[in-house]
């Protein structure tokens, strides 16, 4: 489990993460969003202890991050800043590592072939392509089989196979039971991997809830409807509580109305439909919509959010 | 395709408080760290050749100007044979014990290393610690057989001369001394680039301090000048590999030796402290 309380970080003037709590259950998938410097790097990089905090604090499993007697036997982490020399072999950077925590030289092997980099181990890690960095970023994660994993932009710079590969581990360690937080720029990508999200926008916390939860509270439902007698139907519907936009010549769109009462109005009222098509907008589309407002408003935008959605 | 054999619903933390980091595991991990890239294995060739040739050279050349040579400075090279032989080869040679000792940190930086290095040892201070204590001896271990080796080759060529053994007073100390001038050099690198954690800029650093600033201190008038002259890190550091102190140093051997070490010493302080504090 990993928890913040109150993460707070400045570099001089800017303020990159701020007041931020969130708990990370284990047995799932929580991923991480936010637009490009939102602050999610600088939250993990607190969460690790590579920075430190100028207020709150934050602990895996209870402990600070530095109290950890063998932290990569508890905590497995990625981060977006390929953390590799570049001169040296992965098989000697993941063996290096490994020797801090007494970690045998059979279990090298195995993550190294666990990721599928068995082939190029003894080659320089400069030499490699950034898909194959990540991968060996997440083998010397994997090292110590810790509880709790800390991803930051896994699937960048990874092919289609390898987003998969890598959406399949994600899934796969936290079904083993562990805690697994991964952190992304892209709505649709978290959409398919994650259970549930905490969301930030400009170091403030934007959402914390269920995929599921998010998804629905996020998205506007509306109806598409195409009539030769939409000027009337739109009176009908706006008199029965929808809200109807003009959507060009004989083209509505209704917001608060679900199609089945569109279509029981106009039959009611003997108005020819030529269309009627319920649609949700585009997740990517209200992620934006969301971080912004509280890149806009500097404050957590779900508040914000519910005079449009209900 | 499993990823281990613990439970990961047992974090270990939990069920082992008392296990603390074994510093000896951090050694070992350090120490495969320094031997698993080639600026290593360069630097430590870079420092053998460029000491056995210049060695050979500068001791040649002194022996066939021999003749034209001032009395006084022919005086000094036979009142201390030992001095001038490792002084031939160590003058550029020292450079790469410079340049490693600064790459060996702040490369760790520059490639973002050095975030995995503090994930697996997040109190830091054991990673560095452990990181000076491998490097050191390894450059002690090379910087012996350096010494010896010069000496070696040094004093046959110079025998007509200015004959020297190494049974003679003092020789003996001032070739080991060779060794651990070097070893105590690689450390006062490793502290700077530590501070700088830039390479570029710390072996500019490094070699500001050992071959830029003893000729500036030089030209500093009278006594105050000697003093500060004498002080300087590398300028005290080498007089543990002279036999004997000279008429015009102002400190003996083991006191210069004494002096590096507390310059060496303040500025690992230094890294320490800000390792510690600093975002990685």
């Amino acid at each position: 489990m990993i928890e913040a309380r109150n993460l707070t970080k400045r570099y001089g003037d800017k303020i990159a993460v701020d007041d931020l709590s969130f708990i990370v259950e284990p047995g799932k998938v929580t991923g991480f969003l936010g637009p490009n410097g939102a602050g999610k790097s600088t939250t993990m990089r607190l969460l690790l202890g590579l920075d430190h905090p100028q207020g709150g604090h934050a602990t895996i499993d209870g402990l600070p991050y530095q109290d950890l007697p063998e932290p990569l036997r508890v905590v497995g982490a990625l981060l977006e800043a390929k953390a590799v020399h570049t001169g040296r072999s992965a098989y000697n950077h993941v063996l290096c590592l490994a020797q801090t925590q007494g970690i045998g030289k059979k279990r090298v092997d195995e993550v190294i072939d666990l990721v599928g980099l068995r082939d190029v181990a003894r080659k320089r890690a400069g030499g490699f392509s950034l898909g194959m960095g990540q991968r060996l970023g997440l083998a010397a994660a994997l090292l110590g089989d810790p509880s709790v994993l800390i991803l930051d932009e896994p699937v960048n710079g990874l092919d289609p196979e390898g987003i998969v590969w890598m959406r399949t581990m994600m899934k796969r360690l936290a079904a083993e039971g562990r805690t697994v937080f991964v952190s992304s720029h892209l709505m649709n990508e978290m959409a398919v991997t994650a259970e549930h999200l905490i969301v930030i926008g400009r170091g403030r916390l934007v959402a914390d809830c269920s995929t599921e939860e998010f998804i629905e509270r996020s998205t506007e439902q509306t109806v598409l409807v195409r009539s030769p007698d939409a000027e009337r139907l739109a009176e009908i519907i706006a008199l029965e509580g929808g809200k109807v936009t003009a959507n060009g010549p004989g083209e509505l769109r209704v917001a608060g109305m679900e199609a089945p009462r569109v279509g029981e109005l106009a039959a009611g009222e003997r108005v020819v439909l030529h269309e009627l098509t319920p649609q949700r907008g585009s997740l990517e589309e209200a992620f934006m919509e969301l971080t912004r407002e509280s890149l806009e408003y500097g404050r957590p935008a779900m508040d914000g959010q519910e005079g449009a959605s209900s | 395709m499993t990823t281990g054999t613990a439970t990961p619903a047992a974090p270990a933390a939990a069920a082992m408080p008392t296990r603390r980091p074994r510093f000896d595991r951090v050694m070992v991990s350090e120490w495969t760290k320094i031997r698993s890239v080639r600026s290593t294995v360069w630097s430590l060739i870079l420092l053998v050749v460029i000491s056995f040739g210049f060695t050979a050279l500068f001791v040649g050349l002194t022996v066939a100007q021999w003749d034209q040579t001032q009395p006084q400075d022919r005086a000094q090279i036979m009142a201390d044979p030992t001095s001038m032989i490792l002084g031939s080869g160590f003058f550029f040679s020292q450079l790469t014990v410079c340049v490693l000792g600064v790459m060996v940190i702040a490369s760790e930086y520059s490639t973002g290393m050095i975030r995995a290095s503090l994930l697996a040892v997040p109190r830091r201070l054991p990673m560095f610690a452990a990181k000076g204590v491998v490097f050191g001896l390894l450059v002690l271990v090379v910087g012996v057989v350096v010494s010896f080796g010069s000496f070696f080759i040094g004093a046959p060529i110079l025998h007509d001369k200015a004959p020297v053994s190494l049974g003679d007073p003092g020789v003996f100390r001032a070739v080991v001394g060779g060794g651990l001038y070097l070893a105590m050099l690689g450390l006062f690198a490793l502290a700077i680039g530590g501070i700088v954690r830039h390479t570029a800029a710390g072996i500019t650093g490094v070699i500001g301090f050992v071959l830029v600033l003893s000729p500036l201190a030089q030209l500093l008038p009278g006594s105050f000048g000697d003093h500060v002259h004498a002080y300087l890190p590398s300028e005290a550091g080498h007089l543990i590999a002279q036999a004997r102190q000279g008429p015009n140093d102002l400190l003996t051997p083991w006191q210069g030796y004494g002096v590096f070490t507390l310059w060496t010493a303040l500025l690992l302080l230094v890294a320490a402290v800000l390792l510690k504090r600093r975002d990685a």
